[in-house]
C-alpha cells in the first residue's frame, strides 16, 4: 500500500482523532432521526437542512458579532419552534401514511429549506470563527482544533440531558408511551398530536444544536443538508432505533470511516465515499438477513 | 371490440402525426419538445419501477447518467483519444467530420442503452433485495454517489465538466441540429410506449402487479420474484440510458452533479411526473409529464429564481393531497370508462357500513 496514511503513524493517531470527535457529532444528528423514526415512523429528509438551519442560526449571531458558541443554547430553541410548525404544516398529514410518502414530502421540504436558506444567506461557504485556538500533541505532530473537542463535549452533554429527560420527564413518557403503542397511548389520555409535535421539534432542536457546533467546526452551505441526512440514517440503521450507545459507538464508526476515506481516496472522493457506504450497509445487511429469509423492516 | 380498436388506431396516428408535425408548427421549441419527449419517457420508465412492481427508485438517475457519459465517451474515443479531449475542455483541437459524428452517436446510442441495462442486471440482485423506503434510500445513494465519483473521475473530465461533440459544422441548415435531436428523443418515445403498451398487455405485468401487492404471496405462489424485479430494472435502465444519451447530445456539456447525475432535478422530476399523471397507469405518466413540463416552462421564467422553492412546495402538495394522480381521480370519478363494473349493491352496502 502506498499511501501516506501508512507511512506516518502520526497522521493515522490524527484522522482518528478527528473521526471520533466528528462521529460524536454525527451520532447526535442520528440520535434526533432515532427518536421521530422510532415514534412517528418517518423517514426525515430534510434532517440535514434542519441542521444546516440551525447552523446558520449560529452563523448570524456571529456575524452580529456575539460568539458563535452561544449558538447552542439560542438555535436549539428556535429549532424547536421551526420543528413545530414544520409537524403542524406538513408533516401531521404524513404521520399514517406509507413511508415513501414521507421521504418524498420530506425531500419535498428539504428543496425548499435549500433554495430559502440559499436566498437568505447566499450560497458561499461560511464558517464562524470560534477561535478557540488548538491543541499541539504529541510534539505538535497532531493538531486539534479546541473547537472541535468543544464540540464533542457539548454533544454528548446534550445526548445525555436528553436521555434523562425521557425517563423522568411526563413528556419524556408520554413519548416513550406513543413510541410503544399509539393508539393504547392515546386510548389511555395522550395527547399523540402533542406528543407527534413535541418529537419532531425536539428532532429539529438536536439539530440546532448540531448545526450550531457544525458552524464553528466545519463549514456551512445551503446544499449539503442530505450527507448529513444519509449519514444519520445509516447510523440508525447500523444502531437501530432507540439503542443509544449503539448509536454512540457506530456514529464513531463513521467518523472514523470518513477521516481514513479521506486521506486514502482523497478530498474529492469523501462525499461518495459516504454514500457508497450506505448502499454497501444496506446491501450487507439484506444479504444477512436473507439467510433467515427475511429482509429489513 | 374492433370499434374500440379503431378508436385507439385514430387516437395512436393522430397522435403521430402530431408528434411529427410538431418542429414544424412549433419551430422555435424544438428543445423543449425533445426535452418532453425525454421526460414522457423517463416518467414511463419511472412507472415501470414504482407504479407497477411497488419499488419506489430514486436511482433510474444512475442509468440517465451513464448513459449521457457513456454516448459522449464512445461519441468521442472511437475516433480520438479521450482523456486529451476533455483536457482541452471546449476548445475544438479535434472536429467530428459529419459521418464520423452520427456512426459515433449511433454507437455511443448503442452502447449507453446496454451498458445500464447490464448494470442494472449486475446490481439488481444486491439492491432490488432490499423492499420500501431501504430500497428508496439506497438507490437514492446509489444515484448521489454515482455523481460525487464521476466528478472526481479525470479522464471524463471531473469537475470541470465534458464537453460533448458539437453537431457537425458542414451541414449548413439551422434547424438541422434542433430537428435531429427531437425526432431520435421522439423515436424513443414511441419505442418506449410501444414497448410499455406491450408489457401492459403481457403476463410480466401481472407478475410485476403482483410483487407490487405482496411479494411474499407471489413468491409462495411460485413466481421467481427476483428474476423479475431483475428483468423489469432492466427494462427501466435501457430507455433511462437512451434517454440520457440523447440529452447529452442536446445540451453539449455534461456536468457529474448538475446534468448528468442530476438527483436534485431530473432525479426528483420522474417521480414526481408519474405521481402527478398516475401512477400504475399507462397514459398517467405521458399526461403527468406533459402536464409538468407545461407548468414547468409556463413557470419557470414567471418566478425566476424562486423555482425550486415551487418545485419543493409542488412536490409536497402533491404527495400529500394528490398521491393518487390524476388518473387515480379520474379513476374514482368515472370507474365504468375504466372498465370496472360496480356493483349497485355492493356499493350501497359500503356506503351504509360508513
Amino acid at each position: 500500500m502506498d499511501f501516506l496514511i501508512f507511512k506516518a503513524p502520526m497522521l493515522m493517531v490524527q484522522a482518528s482523532l478527528d473521526g471520533i470527535l466528528l462521529g460524536i457529532l454525527f451520532a447526535l444528528i442520528a440520535y434526533g432521526m432515532a427518536l421521530q423514526w422510532g415514534v412517528m415512523n418517518i423517514i426525515n429528509i430534510a434532517q440535514g437542512d434542519l441542521v444546516i438551519l440551525g447552523g446558520y442560526i449560529a452563523y448570524t449571531m456571529y456575524l452580529a458579532g456575539i460568539h458563535p458558541a452561544w449558538g447552542v443554547i439560542v438555535s436549539p430553541i428556535i429549532m424547536y419552534f421551526v420543528g413545530w410548525y414544520l409537524y403542524k404544516l406538513v408533516i401531521n398529514k404524513v404521520v399514517d401514511r406509507d413511508l415513501f410518502i414521507s421521504i418524498l414530502a420530506t425531500f419535498g421540504i428539504a428543496i425548499v429549506m435549500q433554495q430559502l436558506m440559499n436566498f437568505i444567506f447566499g450560497a458561499d461557504v461560511v464558517v464562524a470563527q470560534s477561535e478557540y485556538g488548538t491543541t499541539m500533541l504529541f510534539d505538535n505532530s497532531v493538531t486539534l482544533p479546541n473547537s472541535k473537542i468543544f464540540s464533542a463535549f457539548i454533544s454528548v452533554l446534550y445526548a445525555v440531558g436528553l436521555v434523562i429527560y425521557m425517563k423522568k420527564s411526563r413528556l419524556g413518557r408520554a413519548i416513550r408511551a406513543t413510541a410503544q403503542n399509539a393508539r393504547a397511548a392515546k386510548i389511555l389520555g395522550v395527547d399523540t398530536e402533542k406528543v407527534y409535535a413535541a418529537t419532531f421539534g425536539i428532532n429539529a432542536a438536536l439539530c440546532g444544536v448540531a448545526g450550531a457546533l457544525i458552524a464553528i467546526t466545519l463549514t456551512l452551505h445551503p446544499y449539503v443538508g442530505l450527507p448529513y441526512t444519509v449519514r444519520s440514517f445509516m447510523i440508525v440503521i447500523v444502531a437501530g432505533l432507540g439503542n443509544l450507545p449503539a448509536v454512540a459507538i457506530s456514529g464513531m464508526g463513521l467518523g472514523l470511516f470518513e477521516e481514513f476515506a479521506d486521506y486514502i481516496l482523497g478530498t474529492e472522493f469523501r462525499i461518495g465515499a459516504v454514500f457508497m457506504l450506505l448502499v454497501f450497509i444496506l446491501v450487507y445487511r439484506r444479504f444477512k438477513l436473507s439467510k433467515k429469509r427475511e429482509y429489513l423492516k | 371490440m374492433n370499434k374500440i380498436k379503431q378508436k385507439d388506431l385514430i387516437l395512436y396516428s393522430g397522435l403521430i402525426i402530431l408528434g411529427l408535425a410538431a418542429p414544424y408548427l412549433f419551430s422555435a421549441f424544438k428543445v423543449q419538445l425533445t426535452y418532453l419527449c425525454v421526460l414522457i419517457v423517463l416518467a414511463m420508465t419511472w412507472n415501470l419501477q414504482g407504479g407497477e412492481m411497488g419499488y419506489n427508485t430514486f436511482g433510474n438517475i444512475l442509468f440517465y447518467g451513464l448513459g449521457m457519459y457513456l454516448t459522449a465517451s464512445v461519441q468521442v474515443g472511437m475516433f480520438f483519444p479521450l482523456a486529451e479531449w476533455t483536457e482541452s475542455g471546449g476548445e475544438k483541437t479535434f472536429v467530428h467530420t459529419t459521418a464520423q459524428y452520427f456512426q459515433g452517436i449511433g454507437v455511443g446510442l448503442l452502447v449507453s442503452a446496454i451498458i445500464p441495462a447490464l448494470v442494472a442486471g449486475a446490481i439488481g440482485y444486491a439492491i432490488l433485495g432490499l423492499r420500501g423506503h431501504y430500497f428508496a434510500i439506497c438507490t437514492l445513494g446509489l444515484g448521489i454517489a454515482a455523481g460525487e465519483i464521476a466528478g472526481g473521475i479525470e479522464i471524463i473530465g471531473a469537475g470541470q465538466g465534458f464537453t460533448t461533440p458539437p453537431f457537425p459544422a458542414e451541414i449548413v441548415d439551422n434547424e438541422a441540429r434542433g430537428k435531429f435531436f427531437y425526432f431520435l428523443s421522439f423515436a424513443l418515445l414511441i419505442g418506449t410506449f410501444v414497448f410499455v403498451k406491450y408489457i401492459y398487455g403481457s403476463r410480466f405485468k401481472l407478475i410485476l402487479n403482483a410483487i407490487r401487492d405482496n411479494e411474499d404471496k407471489a413468491e409462495a405462489m411460485g413466481i421467481q420474484t427476483m428474476k423479475y424485479k431483475i428483468t423489469g430494472w432492466m427494462c427501466s435502465a435501457f430507455f433511462c440510458g437512451l434517454a440520457g444519451g440523447i440529452m447529452g447530445g442536446l445540451i453539449g456539456y455534461i456536468d457529474s452533479t448538475d446534468v448528468a447525475f442530476d438527483g436534485r432535478e431530473m432525479g426528483v422530476f420522474m417521480v414526481l411526473m408519474a405521481i402527478l399523471g398516475g401512477k400504475g397507469t399507462l397514459w398517467g405518466p405521458v399526461i403527468g409529464a406533459t402536464l409538468f413540463h407545461f407548468f414547468k416552462e409556463g413557470l419557470w421564467t414567471l418566478i425566476l429564481g424562486w423555482q425550486y422553492v415551487a418545485l419543493g412546495v409542488l412536490i409536497v402538495v402533491i404527495v400529500i393531497y394528490f398521491p393518487e394522480g390524476l388518473m387515480g381521480w379520474l379513476r374514482e370519478k368515472y370507474p365504468e370508462r375504466f372498465g370496472e363494473v360496480i356493483d349497485e349493491k355492493d356499493r350501497k352496502a359500503q356506503v351504509e357500513l360508513k
